[in-house]
């Protein structure tokens, strides 16, 4: 076990304290046909579509705001944000609440897959290559039988200043 | 009850209750100094609030117990459990003394020496054993001394009672009743600490206990009731954390949401079984949000306390004498409100005192008392509160404001021109107006004017200063009783719904092709008219830059809602599609990535489940260019100085013949007429009317015009003198007051030239034209050539008759000039005293008054127009009037009627005097 937390990055963001241990638990899903993963404990709800307000001015990232049990969240477009294109219309979409310093979000994916447990033993750093956008919001890559799944790090996918730097 | 003797009971009540719990802290650990000083203040000021209400009896009991713990605390006696239980007799005698204060609202007759000259024995250390009813040896003094007292001190140590009950079961039966409740109130960590067994002996080892209690005595989070029990006045008022009411505030906006979403529910079901229920609901929710919302009310006199001391440091620091004026003190608002303004308040107030007052000795100097005056008044208004802060002072310095604005880069010396006051005003708002060259040590501290409009603003707020020079300023702050549920008006714009607080909407016009109002537009901007004024639109579309769906603009015709928008003095129109209806709603602040948009103060759930954005009417005025703003917002050329601002025309608007909309100055205009057609007889081959005894000639406009003969015609009846003249038009649309700037000159005759009136390209008819086609005399002879125009010369007009003002003005400003019109030459020194400046004065001469020749002379000697050329106008063109012009200083002398000779002079004049300057 010990001889496996070199692959484990150095910097450990919130949340992630855990991932030195024996598994991580991961909420996985899917956009534009790649999976992706958010660790379990960080996940509020898992939403079907969902009527949207759309905000005026706002980033194009920003989707609107819902109103989820009397709570205001606010709705992020993953893959403007993973720079990829809008959703297909006809495809109603799944979302994802997270909180971010008391404050709800709602990451709108294609579809929201099953809870994986995984082994550190899987889990490799971002390639040096990878797209700089999508490096700046992964933690790292797990290594799953037949596929890849992408670790989300939710503040930097929240972090919009970040973005309108890049 | 007197408040202030109700507020002294509450909290004497309070300070004893700490104090038995200090004293028998005191008991355990007497080397604490910081314990007995504590005591010592707390007695003392018991004492000093007695003296000051006037209560002897109590003072005396206090002082003498003060005598004691100063002793104490000089170390000049020992502590003891004896003389400590001395003490809480004296404060127990307090305690019955306010007992009988609370319920009749005045001492008990009778003294306390007995105690008081124990009480001085003791300071003067010679306490004996026990002299009278004490118990000397005092396990628990609380429960042995005689319910004589009908007060007793319930919260000393729970251990001490619990082990007092359990040692001496037979007096605690008695004391049940006011001692049972006790446990529960006591914070829990005591429980901790309990001491198992009775120990009846003073048992010093026993500091923590006391410790605990302390700690949660003091801390005020706790419902402080601890030794209020007997104290009727004080269990009507207890002390909440503020933090619990916000919360309790939240939950209950949270309701009122639930609430509106259920009620809405029902609207949309005819019969259902959850009417009742649901009503009942609706009203006690309203009742509790009420209640919930008084509890959160404080008066604003609460954020002045400060104020007067300020005020006074202030005067003596800056020499200044200042007599501080607050009205409407009881003004309640809601607590969060309150905290927000106080700042801003205070900023303003020291403001006023510092920068809008003068010294006592400029005050003299501009005719002034010597003490200034600052003015709170605060008042409810429609559901908010105003406050207003005034002063009598100097008012802003407009010049000075230039300046810094030109420093700081935020316009340019072109831009201030054009504008009014009331913009430049604006400019102290400004983020980066630093008051840097005017910092004292009392302002200039880095709160600027800004930030005071930036706090207002966050609250829903507005402020609006006004001021005049030499007279001093006000500020008038308008904002919401409370923050948690506002008012707001749902407006739906390209299918998206927003909300708008309702603190701002001023009136909903309805604009549609249909409608009395109809939006235009000037270069692609629109505008409506509304009483009179033009009042500048904002597209919500454009604005939020939002998309239609079915990609159609909208048109002209089309309805649309116009939300009538003010914030400070400016104001505004939101262009809508449609207009709901108003809701109550709950503002909650934008996710932290969505701040930025100035657009929005917040988003709220509204009824029907759906999340809904806030405008915030501030941040819209600022995006669309509230310093375009003005008291009077309109297109036309701006007018630079107030004084000309004011200079404004009334103009009758009407319809003849082909194209666009004409105008003629009112005051022109003698009267409306309508003229039975078969009236209209012929003389000459002109049309003319029998009007008051005279034949009155009718001119049409457009000269292929020809009367028909039935029906009734309008006509303007122009008169002059005992002459009239009727000029035939089609319709009289409109009377509007504005500053007539003719923008473009017609080569047609009879059109002086198009001027954009109330928004809308409108022809000026050159009235003197259509006189001399009625008779050929009137003015003389008449054509009209364009000449070469001079470009902004400023030409004061000075003449008795408003009927050559209101003529030549148009005609002069249809030439190039600048025209101030002025009705008697004491006006126009008045305009040279303000500092005025004309490139050239054109007189009359026959005035009452002062004639023209006066007026010339008063010029000519030493004023600082001395140097303006000067025409004379006069119907007597006589050669020795001609002389005597010339002797007293006019350039020229024109005959007053004749129009192109007058223009010519001008030219000439003007160029001449170029020439030589």
């Amino acid at each position: 076990m010990t001889a496996n937390n070199a692959k484990v990055p150095a910097k450990k963001t919130k949340g992630e304290e855990v991932i030195s241990g024996g598994s991580q638990d991961y909420v996985t899903m899917t956009i534009a046909d790649q999976l992706f993963g958010i660790p379990v404990l960080q996940v509020q709800d898992v939403l079907g579509h969902q009527k949207i307000t759309r905000i005026p001015l706002a980033p194009p990232e920003v989707a609107g705001s819902l109103n989820l049990r009397g709570r205001i969240v606010t709705a992020i477009d993953v893959r403007l944000r993973l720079s990829l294109s809008a959703r297909p219309k006809d495809k109603p979409g799944m979302s994802i609440v997270v909180d971010l310093r008391g404050e709800l979000y709602s990451l709108m994916v294609d579809s929201v897959g099953e809870v994986l447990s995984l082994s550190n033993d899987d889990f490799e750093r971002n390639p040096a290559t990878l797209d700089p956008r999508w490096r700046e919001v992964s933690t790292g890559i797990y290594r799953l039988n037949g596929q890849l799944m992408v670790v989300l790090d939710v503040p930097r996918l929240l972090n919009f200043t970040n973005m309108e730097a890049a | 009850m007197d408040d202030l003797l109700s507020e002294f009971l509450t909290e004497t009540n309070e300070n004893l209750s700490v104090l038995d719990v200090e004293l028998v802290r005191l008991e355990q650990n007497p080397n604490n100094p910081e314990l007995l000083s504590n005591i010592f203040r707390l007695v003392h000021t018991i004492k000093g609030t007695c003296g000051f209400l006037g209560l002897p009896r109590l003072e005396k009991v206090a002082h003498a117990s003060e005598n004691v713990l100063g002793k104490f605390r000089d170390g000049e006696l020992t502590i003891t459990p004896e003389a400590v239980s001395l003490i809480l007799k004296a404060l127990d005698t307090i305690k019955g003394l306010l007992a009988v204060l609370e319920a009749t609202e005045a001492e008990p007759p009778g003294d306390d020496n007995d105690l008081i000259a124990r009480l001085n024995a003791c300071a003067e250390g010679k306490l004996s054993g026990a002299p009278a009813a004490a118990p000397a040896p005092a396990p628990a003094p609380e429960p042995a001394p005689a319910p004589a007292t009908t007060v007793e001190v319930p919260s000393v140590s729970l251990d001490e009672l619990e082990a007092a009950w359990q040692a001496a079961e037979g007096p605690s039966t008695a004391l049940t009743p006011v001692a049972a409740p006790e446990p529960a109130e006591e914070p829990a960590p005591s429980h901790d600490l309990v001491v198992p067994e009775p120990d009846p002996a003073p048992a010093p080892s026993k500091m923590p206990v006391p410790a605990a209690q302390a700690a949660g005595a003091q801390g005020g989070d706790e419902v402080r009731e601890a030794g209020n029990k007997e104290s009727a006045v004080a269990a009507q008022t207890i002390r909440v954390n503020v933090d619990l009411l916000e919360n309790l505030m939240t939950m209950v906006s949270e309701l009122v949401l639930t609430r509106n979403q259920l009620l809405q529910i029902l609207r949309s079901q005819k019969e259902s079984e959850f009417a009742a229920p649901l009503q009942r609901l609706n009203h006690v929710t309203s009742e509790l949000q009420e209640g919930v919302m008084k509890t959160r009310m404080q008066p604003i006199g609460n954020a002045w306390a400060k104020l007067p001391r300020l005020v006074r440091d202030l005067a003596h620091e800056l020499g200044k004498k200042i007599d501080l004026q607050m009205l409407g003190a009881d003004t309640e608002l809601d607590r969060q409100v309150l905290e927000l303004i106080k700042d801003p308040l205070t900023h303003m107030v020291r403001n006023s005192a510092d920068h809008g007052l003068e010294t006592p000795s400029e005050r003299v100097r501009a005719g002034k008392t010597e003490t200034g005056r600052v003015t709170l008044n605060a008042y409810h208004e429609g559901g908010h509160i105003i406050i207003e802060i005034q002063d009598d002072g100097k008012g802003l310095a407009i010049d000075k404001i230039k300046q810094k604005a030109i420093q700081n880069g935020m316009a340019s010396e072109a831009e201030l021109a054009n504008m009014s006051d009331q913009q430049i005003i604006q400019f102290i708002m400004k983020p980066g107006f630093s008051t840097a060259a005017k910092v004292t040590s009392v302002s200039g501290r880095g709160v600027g004017m800004d930030v005071v409009k930036t706090n207002i603003e966050k609250i829903g707020g507005t402020i609006e200063i006004k001021s005049v020079q030499g007279r001093g300023s006000t500020f008038v702050i308008k904002i919401p009783l409370t923050l948690a549920i506002v008012s707001a008006l749902i407006v739906e714009c390209a299918g998206e719904r927003f909300a708008i607080p309702q603190i701002s909407v001023v009136e909903l016009v309805r604009a549609a092709a249909d409608s009395e109002h109809t939006i235009e537009r000037l270069k692609g901007t629109p505008v409506l008219r509304l009483r009179n004024r033009l009042l500048p639109l904002v597209s919500l579309q454009e604005l939020l830059r939002l998309e239609r769906e079915d990609g159609q603009e909208i048109k002209n015709d089309d309805e649309t809602f116009i939300v009538v928008t003010q914030v400070g003095t400016y104001t505004f129109g939101i262009m809508v599609d449609r207009v709901f209806d108003t809701e109550e709603i709950v503002v909650k602040p934008v996710a932290p990535i969505l701040r930025h948009i100035e657009m929005f103060s917040g988003n709220t759930i509204l009824g029907d489940g759906s999340v809904i954005m806030i405008l915030d009417p501030n941040g819209i005025a600022s995006a669309t260019g509230e310093m375009a703003m003005g008291e009077n917002v309109s297109k036309e050329a701006a007018a630079v100085q107030a004084q000309r601002q004011e200079d404004k025309m009334a103009l009758l608007l009407f319809r003849a013949g082909e194209g666009a909309p004409k105008a003629v100055p009112l005051s022109l205009v003698a009267r409306l007429e309508d003229v039975e057609l078969s009236a209209v007889e012929l003389s000459n081959g002109l049309p003319v009317v029998q009007y008051r005894g005279k034949l009155m000639p009718l001119v049409p406009i457009d000269p292929c015009f020809s009367l028909g003969h039935e029906g009734r015609q309008p006509v303007l009846v122009f008169a002059d003198g005992d002459r009239s003249m009727g000029l035939i038009v089609d319709e009289i649309v409109d009377i509007v007051e504005e500053k007539l700037v003719v923008q473009l000159t017609a080569d047609r005759p009879g059109l002086m030239g198009s001027a954009i009136i109330a928004g809308k390209a409108t022809e000026v008819i050159d009235a003197g034209f259509y006189l001399t086609q009625a008779y050929k005399d009137w003015f003389g002879s008449s054509s009209s050539d364009g000449f070469e125009e001079e470009k902004l010369q400023r030409v004061l007009l000075v003449d008795d008759s408003p009927f050559f003002r209101n003529l030549l003005t148009p005609l002069l400003s249809v030439a190039g000039y600048d025209v101030t019109a002025v009705e008697n030459p004491s006006d126009a020194l008045a305009l040279c005293e303000a500092g005025e400046d004309f490139d050239v004065i054109v007189s009359d001469i026959e005035m009452p008054g002062m004639s023209g020749f006066d007026f010339a002379q008063a010029i000519r000697h030493g004023s600082r127009w001395q140097h303006v050329p000067m025409v004379a106008l006069s119907s007597h063109a006589t050669p020795r009037d001609l002389d005597r012009g010339r002797q007293v200083g006019f350039t020229d002398y024109v005959a007053k009627f004749d129009r192109d000779a007058l223009l010519y002079t001008l030219q000439q004049t003007l160029s001449e005097h170029k020439g030589a300057a």
